[in-house]
């Protein structure tokens, strides 16, 4: 067999190198050595973290190629960086940078509201979020490599994060009980690819890496993830909106590796100063939800 | 079905759920492994792939980089990609290193994640350990080249143009590529020899 890139084995493959590890979003280079230095296993490179997306209001789009350039010149772990649902061109310019994932994310204003990415087409892998499994495996028909659950990015408030990680991960244990016959009537239900959902039951869990992502802002959210059953964790403003961005970063690192270890999780959650500020998901309308973004 | 021995697997970052979940097919048991007392009583170690910085940060933080070199002394260790860069003497830039084994090796050696791929290669070494000996498909994700080998370590597999994927000294392995994905178990059946020796 001669040499074979871009194969969905090596797409899916980085992925799982990236488990039992920590994503953090970085919009300088500065923040991206401090990340990681703190031990994150990539980080994502973008203009403005969710927070201040929210903030700022307006349309947010793929960040300045120079700066993720920046970023990728200045760490040796992976890069990330974001497009807008459906911006195929935001992909190709990334894809043409040669960063490691592309994170077609519902934080960026959609530029499609009815398609996603056609991702079989890249040769880069991408990543994409989901709220139920329904949503996880259209995604990963339309060629994602890896999967995130939403939660509501730039909150603080890990309480989507959770919903959505039970929902997918309760929805596949479900299936394992079910009786074949019944897997049409799911997918349909689902609106999920009938193939992936059979794949889905023989496997256990998703076929892809799966990690939360949206509000996890503390050592004790990211390891609360973890025994829920995700693989892995996305800090996006936890981090850099919060007092001592260096140290945060650490012991979420940490809480994600000992998150069964409570009194190693008791060390780490010492002194680490002001958290993000927050903002409790109840309170924002439900219009301005990000995670309802994606079809 | 090979009887029953104990294998750690590393579980500070990366696919160690991979390695744990082939070697339990192997007939082996198996436990994480995220502080130092978890190392006694094991027969072998698979330190398996992920971010090398990220592993040799939590490894140097718990206090396992001094028990983990001393159970290479004595004991099989198995590093598949970070694992292996782990194992290195040298990485040519500043990162905890085992250094427990005399080889040289260069980080994402291949490029960024578009070169990452997959490629069939023969590995006399673990011959026999598959009926038909088929060549080994080896998935090479951001993989670090082995540059060299020297004192007693040797190399076991190489690419068409020379570049070394894989190297043996004593009971520690090294694979540049990742067998705990491809689903080809022959480098686990052959460190799991060298831990039962």
């Amino acid at each position: 067999m001669e040499k074979q890139v871009a194969t969905f084995e090596v797409k899916k493959g980085l992925a799982q190198m990236l488990k039992g590890g920590v994503i953090m979003d970085v919009v300088t280079a500065e923040h991206a050595r401090i990340a990681e230095n703190a031990g994150a296993a990539a980080v994502m490179a973008l203009e403005r973290v969710p927070a201040d997306i929210r903030a700022h209001g307006g349309v947010a789009r793929m960040s300045d190629p120079g700066l993720i350039e920046e970023i990728m010149n200045t760490v040796s772990i992976p890069v990330m960086a974001k497009v807008r649902i459906g911006h195929f061109v935001e992909a190709q310019i990334l894809e043409s940078l040669g960063v490691d994932y592309v994170d077609e994310s519902e934080v960026l204003t959609p530029a499609d509201e009815a398609n996603h990415i056609n991702k079989h087409d890249f040769k880069i892998p991408f990543v994409c979020g989901c709220r139920n499994l329904g949503e996880a495996l259209r995604r990963v028909g339309e060629g994602a490599a890896m999967i995130r659950t939403k939660g509501e990015a730039g909150t603080g408030d890990v309480v989507e994060a959770v919903r959505h990680a039970r929902t997918v991960l309760g929805t596949v244990r479900k299936l394992q009980t079910m009786p074949d016959e019944e897997l049409m009537a799911l997918a349909k239900e689902l609106g999920a690819p009938f193939e992936l959902v059979k794949e889905t039951k023989e496997l256990g869990r998703l076929p892809v890496v799966n990690f939360a992502a949206g509000g996890i802002a503390t050592p004790a959210d990211a390891a609360l993830m973890m025994q829920l059953g995700v693989d892995g964790v996305f800090v996006g403003s936890g981090i850099f909106k919060s007092g001592d961005p260096a140290r945060r970063a650490e012991a979420i690192v940490k809480a994600t590796t000992h998150y069964n270890n409570a009194k190693i999780l008791a060390e780490v959650s010492r002194n680490l100063g002001e958290p993000m500020v927050g903002r409790q998901v109840t309170d924002i309308p439900k219009e301005d939800l990000i995670a309802q973004r994606g079809w | 079905m090979i009887s029953s021995t104990t294998i750690g697997v590393l579980a500070l970052q990366g696919d160690f759920a991979e390695h744990a979940s082939m070697l339990a097919r192997l007939g082996a048991q198996v436990r994480e492994v995220r502080l130092p007392e978890e190392l006694e009583g094991l027969d072998g170690l698979v330190l398996p792939g992920g971010e090398s910085t990220t592993i040799g940060k939590l490894a140097t933080d718990y206090g396992l980089m001094e028990p983990l070199r001393k159970f290479g002394q004595t004991k099989a260790i198995y590093g598949t990609c970070a694992g292996a860069i782990f194992l290195s003497k040298d990485a040519e830039r500043k990162q905890p290193l085992l250094g427990v084994m005399d080889i040289t090796v260069e980080r994402n050696a291949y490029g960024r994640q578009v070169e990452s791929f997959d490629v069939e290669v023969d590995v006399p070494a673990v011959k026999g350990l598959a009926p038909g000996d088929p060549p080994v498909r080896a998935v090479f994700i951001r993989a670090p080249l082995i540059k060299s080998v020297s004192g007693d370590a040797e190399a076991l597999a190489s690419l068409p143009d020379g570049r070394i994927i894989a190297a043996q000294q004593g009971k520690l392995l090294a694979t540049a590529f990742h067998p705990e994905i491809s689903g080809d178990d022959r480098f686990h059946r052959l460190f799991l020899n060298l831990a039962k020796s």
